[in-house]
C-alpha cells in the first residue's frame, strides 16, 4: 500500500509531470515564469488549492454523484467546487492572514482557470483512485508543477541577465523552448516507476 | 458575395481580429495547454477545434444575450457553468460518434472548460458587447485557434508518425522523429511558431500584444 502511494507520488513529480508530460497549466506557466518570485507564489497557491479541491471532490463524486447516478454532470460540480473553494480560501486569508493574502492573494483568482486543478480531479475519476491515492496524487502533481515552473523561471531569470535573446523570441516563445529542453530531460526519468 | 452584404464593416473587423491582431494563441497567449497537448495527430486536432469553436459560439450567444441579467459578483461562476454545460454536450457527442478520438483526447475534452480562450473572451468581450458582435468574435477566435491547432498537428503527425490523417505520406526509408509525438516536440514547435509569427508581425509594423 505504502509502496503504491510512493509510486504514485514519484510518478506525479518526475515521470508523469503534469506540466512537462501532460502539458497542463500552461497559461500561468508561461505568464508567471519570468521571475522565480512570482513562480514560487503561484506554486504555493497551486499546491494548496489542488490538494484542497481533490480532498473535497473525491467524496463529492463517490458519495454524492455516484449513488444518485449523476456522473453526467460531474464537470459542472467539480468546477463549482473549485471556484467556491478558491473564493473561500481568499476570504479566509483576507480575514485571518493578511500578510499571506498580500503575498499570494493575486494568484488565487488565476487558479480557477489553471487547468491542472480540474485535470487532477478528472484524472482521479478516470483512474479510479482510492481516497488516499487521490490525496497523494493531487499533492504530488502540484509539487511536480512547482518543480517544472521553478526550473524554467530560474533559467529565464538568468537568461534575462544576459539579455541577447532575439526580439521575436522573447517572452512566450523562449519559455516554450526552455520548457521543451527541460521536458526532454524529464523523459530520462521514463521507466523509473510503472503506473497505468 | 452574400456574406459581404450580410456583415457590416465592424462585424468583419471583429471577425478578422480573431485570427489576426488578437490571435488567441500567438498574440494573446491563451489556450496554450490544448494547443500543445492534443496537437499530436490531425484527427484529434480537428475534433478539439470543432469542440472549442462550438463551445465558444454557444458561450458567446448565451453570455452576451444574458449580459444585463448577470450579477457582477457572480459572473465568473456564470461563465463556468455555461461553458461546462456545453463541454458536457461535446463530450457526449464525441463518446457517441467518434469513440476512438474521444478515448485519445481523454481528460482534455473536460479541460476545454478551463481553456483560457473561453474565460478570457467571455470576460473581455461577451459580457459587455451585443450578441451579433460576440458571435463574430467567437467565430474569429475559433478560426484562429482551429487553424493553428490543425497546422501544428499536421507538422507533428507527418514528422512524428509519417502519416497525415492516418495515410502514409513519407517516402520509404523515412525515420520517424519520435520526439515530435511527445511533449518536447510540442514545446519546440509551438515556440518556433510563436517566434516566427512575432517576427513577422514586427516586420510588418504590427503592434505587440502582451
Amino acid at each position: 500500500m505504502a509502496a503504491h502511494l510512493l509510486t504514485i507520488f514519484i510518478a506525479a513529480i518526475l515521470t508523469h509531470n503534469v506540466a512537462l508530460t501532460y502539458l497542463l497549466g500552461m497559461c500561468p506557466f508561461v505568464s508567471l515564469s519570468r521571475t522565480t518570485k512570482t513562480a514560487f507564489g503561484m506554486s504555493m497557491a497551486v499546491i494548496f488549492v489542488i490538494t484542497l479541491t481533490a480532498v473535497i471532490n473525491w467524496p463529492v463524486y463517490h458519495k454524492l454523484l455516484v449513488p444518485n447516478n449523476s456522473q453526467l454532470i460531474y464537470y459542472i460540480v467539480f468546477i463549482i467546487v473549485i471556484a467556491a473553494s478558491v473564493q473561500l480560501v481568499e476570504m479566509i486569508m483576507e480575514r485571518f492572514f493578511p500578510p499571506l493574502q498580500a503575498a499570494f492573494g493575486i494568484f488565487l483568482p488565476l487558479i480557477t482557470v489553471n487547468c491542472t486543478v480540474l485535470a487532477v480531479s478528472v484524472f482521479m475519476v478516470l483512474r479510479e483512485y482510492s481516497y488516499l491515492a487521490t490525496v497523494v496524487f493531487a499533492f504530488g502533481s502540484a509539487v511536480g508543477w512547482m518543480v517544472a515552473i521553478m526550473i524554467v523561471a530560474a533559467i529565464n531569470e538568468k537568461l534575462a541577465l544576459i539579455g541577447n535573446v532575439p526580439q521575436g523570441l522573447r517572452g512566450t516563445a523562449i519559455i516554450m523552448i526552455i520548457s521543451g529542453i527541460i521536458a526532454l530531460a524529464f523523459l530520462g526519468f521514463g521507466g523509473m516507476v510503472d503506473v497505468k | 458575395m452574400s456574406a459581404k452584404t450580410f456583415l457590416d464593416a465592424q462585424d468583419r473587423k471583429i471577425l478578422k481580429n480573431g485570427y489576426t491582431r488578437e490571435h488567441p494563441i500567438f498574440v494573446v497567449g491563451l489556450g496554450i495547454c490544448s494547443a500543445l497537448a492534443v496537437s499530436n495527430k490531425v484527427e484529434n486536432a480537428i475534433a478539439m477545434s470543432a469542440g472549442v469553436t462550438f463551445v465558444l459560439l454557444a458561450t458567446a450567444l448565451i453570455i452576451s444575450s444574458l449580459r444585463s441579467l448577470i450579477p457582477q459578483r457572480a459572473r465568473i461562476i456564470t461563465y463556468m457553468i455555461t461553458i461546462a454545460s456545453f463541454v458536457i454536450i461535446v463530450q457526449k457527442f464525441l463518446d457517441a460518434f467518434t469513440p476512438a478520438i474521444s478515448k485519445a483526447l481523454g481528460a482534455y475534452v473536460a479541460l476545454i472548460i478551463t481553456n483560457c480562450i473561453l474565460m478570457g473572451r467571455a470576460e473581455a468581450f461577451y459580457v459587455t458587447r451585443g450578441v451579433r458582435h460576440s458571435v463574430m468574435d467567437a467565430l474569429g477566435n475559433g478560426i484562429g485557434y482551429s487553424t493553428t491547432l490543425i497546422a501544428i498537428a499536421a507538422v507533428r503527425e507527418v514528422l512524428g508518425f509519417g502519416t497525415l490523417l492516418g495515410f502514409k505520406v513519407t517516402p520509404a526509408g523515412w525515420e520517424n522523429l519520435v520526439v515530435m509525438t511527445l511533449a518536447p516536440g510540442a514545446f519546440f514547435l509551438l515556440g518556433t511558431a510563436i517566434w516566427i509569427s512575432r517576427t513577422i508581425s514586427e516586420r510588418s509594423g504590427g503592434e505587440e500584444g502582451e
